[in-house]
């Protein structure tokens, strides 16, 4: 099993370079960071244009360049702006930022959806579960930036019912915040509540929903009869026997949903004006940046690969059939 | 005692203490075409120590009724009547209440051990379980382990300590079937139902799993119910039988009895119909016409009334109670039908089905008298040998090891002639038939359709030859394409080969009639029809292009026994008539007697013995064959009782990594037998057979020909 993993993940480490060239030669031959200088008026002298470029290496050719930047990238060097500043200045600020947004979101969405799903499914069309369903689809149907605009509006009056700015959305520390760790703390946990519901909430309405597929496929299956058969109560043999199994085909979509998250979270990073990598990846795009493009790419196909290595973890710690 | 006062008794014995005793309990569900009356008033009762089979078709109620008793129904099933299990009500009791009544003094077994068992717990842990649950937490789980490693070996499962920290899937089927009767057990229960537990089974596994059924009934001292299509598995295991129809008991009393003198013409036809693997003159089998009623609107009279011979106005008038039968029986025996006087007699059962349902031989033709050498050679098979490579790894896929599906196999079938191939599951016929019908080349060996050898053939040729091999599938839902009308189903084959459309048309209809259809049904779906008349459109589907041999790949597995006779017997009429050649594949040994000139009984890749199948069947040589033979229970309690019984031990070994010398030596008892310097050659040489014989077998020291015995 051991073996199996480590095989895995030499195999990701393949698929992290495919992706991260793949990007690169993209962003090289498409963009023209130069297009900015060129169409200055007046025009700056060719000498100037000649050496910015030769300042961003667009002189040579982009298999070269990919090279470099990579060798660089091992040791921690992911290149500069087209601005000149070092892209790893603001890469772990803006990481950290990502990760505590999207892994807070993520372990909520799992949790509460899987929980919905079970229930969900025990329930079935009784109340609660109509009701599940319903909230469901509308989070589902609702696009993300109007989710988050209504929790915003939300929090506003919430603001306002209880007097104190309880719940903020801007940023994710306040400006010059001045005071002791715990009020810190305080004040990055009143930021991060509303950008994580927006994000969790979408993951529960999605988890709950395959959850409940998976959880009904299993409510009709022979061994949870067994399980009956033995003297375990309906409820009881849905636990031990009928949860477990119901969770196995949902590792899979766990990985890959945590991999689209990263991407698709610019709209909530934008809303809330965290300055993560989903916003970066916007940015370096509008500046013509394949430095920061490559390095965003890279850090999206080191999350959805590690997520998608964890996800084969779990299925074999779930599922005995996949061991060995 | 006039008969209503006979219905109106709870049972044959109300002064007994059964250990369960069901009264006039009702099951129905809901469903888009009404209520579905899937019980309706069924009374019986379960002795202690007693075994009681329950008999029916799919459909009659025998497992709603079981899963009453249990409690499992789902929750929108609406339930009446009374269960009472050792004088406590069971109907109305809640879930937490059943629960302490289920598995500690009502045990189950089910049907599929594949899917029974919890795949992500071990088995021991889900032995363990059934201890704990019911322990009262007093019962440590040290000691629930070890008690579920002694459970595990008291089913026979070898090496019980550490197979009992396996998965479920590292099982074979058998071994999972035990898994699950060790769980029945393992509380000592009152009662055990077992719901059809060997039908998913090879019947080398079933004798097997019988065996431990019986010890583990010996055992635990309970009563049995089990529930079975077979009617051998009840004539060997049951004391007493309940045949069910419609949602209701029509004939019950002691096994024996019924099997001699059965008082109801649905359980006489039942007997008449089923192939029997012990008898060695052809019997003619019995066919029940018809389906069986709709259980959401069922017309007044009796359930069995359009479909019985013996059916009078008064059938069609009133259900028939049930009630004791006059003459020998007494009171145990009963019957639920207006003419069951005059079913008495001294004939034997089979003889008055034949009798009453009318079913006749097939004369055999002039083409059979001919000597098989000088008959028409249809296929060869020669040195057939099909691998699959067994691959790891996804980007770097590497060969680690061969699956020897088919290996080395070589037969021929003549015209006119039957080859009845059998073996249990994984020995390979089904390769060896796939590998016949791809037309393509297999690994090793030559397969010849016709004369040609098919490797050779060009497309045009191919798809000539296609015209005259043809496939019946198992299932017949499966086979037959849910969106296409009949018409187009049988006439697909037809329009692949250009016959121009009054051809088809009229080609159709003559199809459907000669396998026993209206020709008016072309215009209707798949899904109108029953089993037994869909396998009848795959039937025709595969004579259309008057083919010379057509492959049956278990036809009547998929269908319950009373439809079973009827497409049997279509089938033979079917080659007499069109002179046809049938590739047999089958693992029900009494239907291939029935049908099979010749028999070739594979073996982990390999045909140990072929031969004319009066010899094999009679005379068997392979130890292999002997076991397979009579490990098939016999549908006549006499002889089921007496016969001797072979029963090998464990499974069939990986067809991955087969035993060095002979293939069987690690299950033979033959073998185990021998003296070590004579074992020697089992070990080292694998054993030829002598395809050209007319009975050959592979073995070193095969049964003596000359001591023909019946098994």
């Amino acid at each position: 099993m051991t073996g199996f993993l480590v095989r895995r993940l030499l195999n990701y480490l393949l698929l992290c370079l495919v992706a991260t060239f793949l990007a690169y030669l993209l962003a090289a031959q498409t963009f023209d960071p130069l297009a900015v200088l060129q169409s200055r008026n007046p025009a700056p002298p060719p000498e100037a244009i000649a050496a910015k470029a030769h300042e961003l290496h667009l002189d040579q050719p982009v298999i070269p360049r990919y090279l470099d930047w990579l060798g660089n990238a091992l040791h921690g060097d992911f290149g500069r702006t087209v601005d000149g500043a070092p892209v790893s200045a603001e890469l772990w600020r803006r990481v950290g930022v990502s990760l505590r947004l999207f892994l807070l979101g993520t372990v909520i969405g799992i949790a509460v959806g899987v929980i919905c799903g079970v229930v969900s499914a025990i329930r079935q069309y009784r109340f609660t579960d109509y009701a599940i369903t319903v909230l469901s689809y509308v989070i589902l149907s609702t696009p993300v930036f109007l989710l988050g605009l209504l929790l915003k509006q939300a929090a506003l009056n919430v603001n306002q019912g209880l007097g104190t700015e309880l719940l903020r959305f801007t940023g994710e520390v306040t400006p010059n915040f001045s005071g002791g760790f715990g009020a810190a703390l305080l004040d990055r946990l009143q930021h991060l509540v509303l950008p994580t519901l927006t994000i969790a909430l979408g993951q529960i309405a999605l988890y709950s929903r395959y959850q409940r597929g998976a959880m009904l496929d299993v409510l009709g299956s022979d061994f949870l009869r067994t399980a009956q058969a033995k003297g375990l109560t309906r409820r009881r043999a849905l636990v031990r026997h009928g949860m477990r199994t119901a969770l196995i085909p949902m590792t899979t979509l766990f990985a890959f949903g945590f991999g689209t998250l990263v991407i698709g979270g610019v709209f909530t990073e934008n809303l809330f004006s965290w300055f993560g990598m989903g916003d970066w990846l916007v940015h370096g795009i509008g500046a013509q940046d394949a430095n920061i493009t490559a390095t965003v790419t890279l850090f999206v196909a080191v999350c959805v690969l590690l997520s998608g290595w964890l996800s084969d973890v779990l299925h074999a710690v779930l599922d005995p059939r996949v061991r060995g | 005692m006039t008969t209503a006062e006979a219905a109106a008794a709870p049972d044959e014995r109300p002064d007994a203490d059964p250990v369960l005793r069901v009264d006039d309990l009702q099951v129905s569900f809901p469903s888009e075409a009404g209520r579905v009356h899937a019980v309706r008033g069924l009374s019986y009762h379960v002795d202690r120590g007693e075994v009681l089979g329950i008999v029916g078709e799919s459909g009659s109620g025998k497992s709603v009724s079981s899963l009453a008793v249990m409690g499992l129904l789902p929750a929108q099933a609406r339930v009446s009547g009374s269960i009472r299990f050792a004088g406590r009500e069971l109907i109305g009791l809640s879930d937490r209440e059943l629960s302490g009544i289920r598995g500690r003094r009502i045990a189950m077994v089910f049907q599929d051990p594949l899917s029974a068992l919890t795949p992500v717990h071990t088995v021991g842990d889900q032995v363990a379980e059934a201890l704990l649950v019911h322990g009262g937490g007093k019962l440590s789980t040290k000691d629930a382990t070890a008690r579920a490693v002694e459970l595990l070996d008291l089913v026979g499962i070898p090496n019980a300590a550490a197979r009992a920290r396996a998965f479920p899937h590292e099982f074979s089927g058998g071994m999972r079937q035990r898994v699950v009767i060790a769980i029945a057990i393992a509380n000592n229960p009152d009662l055990i139902i077992a719901d059809e537990p060997t039908t998913a089974l090879d019947v080398t596994v079933q004798a097997q799993v019988l065996e431990v059924l019986r010890t583990a009934q010996e055992v635990t001292g309970a009563g049995i119910a089990i529930i079975t299509h077979d009617l051998g598995v009840v004539a060997g295991f049951a004391d007493r039988l309940m045949v069910m129809y419609a949602g209701r008991a029509v004939e019950t009393g002691p096994v024996r009895e019924i099997y001699s003198a059965p008082r109801m013409p649905y359980t006489l036809g039942l007997l008449g119909s089923i192939p029997r693997v012990d008898v060695a003159e052809k019997q003619p089998l019995v066919p029940i016409e018809g389906q069986p009623p709709s259980l959401s609107e069922l017309p007044p009279g009796c359930p069995f009334a359009p479909r019985c011979p013996l059916a009078v106005d008064a059938c069609r008038a009133a259900e028939p109670p049930l009630v004791p039968v006059t003459g020998t029986g007494g009171v145990a025996h009963r019957a639920a039908c207006h003419r069951s006087e005059e079913l008495a007699g001294d004939r034997s059962a089979e003889e008055t089905a034949v009798q009453v349902f009318g079913a006749e031989l097939v004369e055999p033709t002039d083409l059979a008298t001919v000597p098989r050498a000088r008959r028409q050679t249809v296929l060869r098979v020669d040195g057939l040998v099909k691998h699959y490579p067994l691959t790891r790894g996804t980007l770097l896929r590497r060969r680690v090891g061969t699956v020897r599906a088919v290996d080395g196999v070589s037969f021929d079938i003549v015209r006119g002639e039957t080859l009845g191939l059998v073996g249990e599951s994984g020995c390979g016929k089904t390769t060896t038939l796939m590998e016949i019908l791809s037309l393509a080349k297999p690994t090793a060996g030559t397969i010849s359709v016709l004369g040609s050898t098919v490797e050779s053939l060009g497309r045009a040729e191919a798809k000539r030859i296609r015209r005259d091999l043809q496939v019946v599938f198992q299932d017949p839902t499966a086979a037959l394409d849910p969106r296409l009308p009949v018409f187009d189903i049988i006439a697909e084959p037809l329009r692949v080969h250009g016959f121009d459309r009054p051809h088809i048309r009229r080609r159709v209809a003559d199809l459907l009639e000669l396998v026993g259809l209206r020709p008016e049904f072309a215009a209707r779906y798949p899904a109108e029809f029953s089993g037994g008349q869909r396998q009848r459109i795959g039937i025709a589907r595969a004579l259309a292009l008057e083919p010379k041999l057509v492959v049956l790949d278990e036809p009547v597995s998929a269908l319950d026994v009373s439809i079973q006779a009827g497409v049997i017997n279509l089938l033979d009429e079917l080659k007499a008539k069109l002179s046809l050649s049938y590739l047999f594949v089958a693992h029900d040994l009494a239907v291939v007697r029935h049908v099979a000139d010749r028999v070739a009984v594979m073996y982990l890749g390999k045909i140990v013995e072929i031969g004319d199948a009066p010899s094999v069947f009679g005379a068997p040589r392979h130890p292999y064959t002997r076991a397979l033979l009579s490990a098939v229970p016999v549908p006549d309690p006499v002889v089921e009782r007496r016969r001797e019984r072979i029963i090998l031990t464990g499974d069939l070994p990986s067809p991955a990594d087969p035993p060095s010398g002979c293939r069987f030596r690690t299950r033979c008892f033959t073998f185990a037998a021998l003296p070590e310097d004579r074992r020697v050659l089992c070990v080292e040489r694998e054993p030829v057979l002598d395809a050209a014989a007319d009975h050959a077998a592979a073995c070193h020291y095969p049964r003596d020909s000359t001591s023909l015995q019946r098994v």
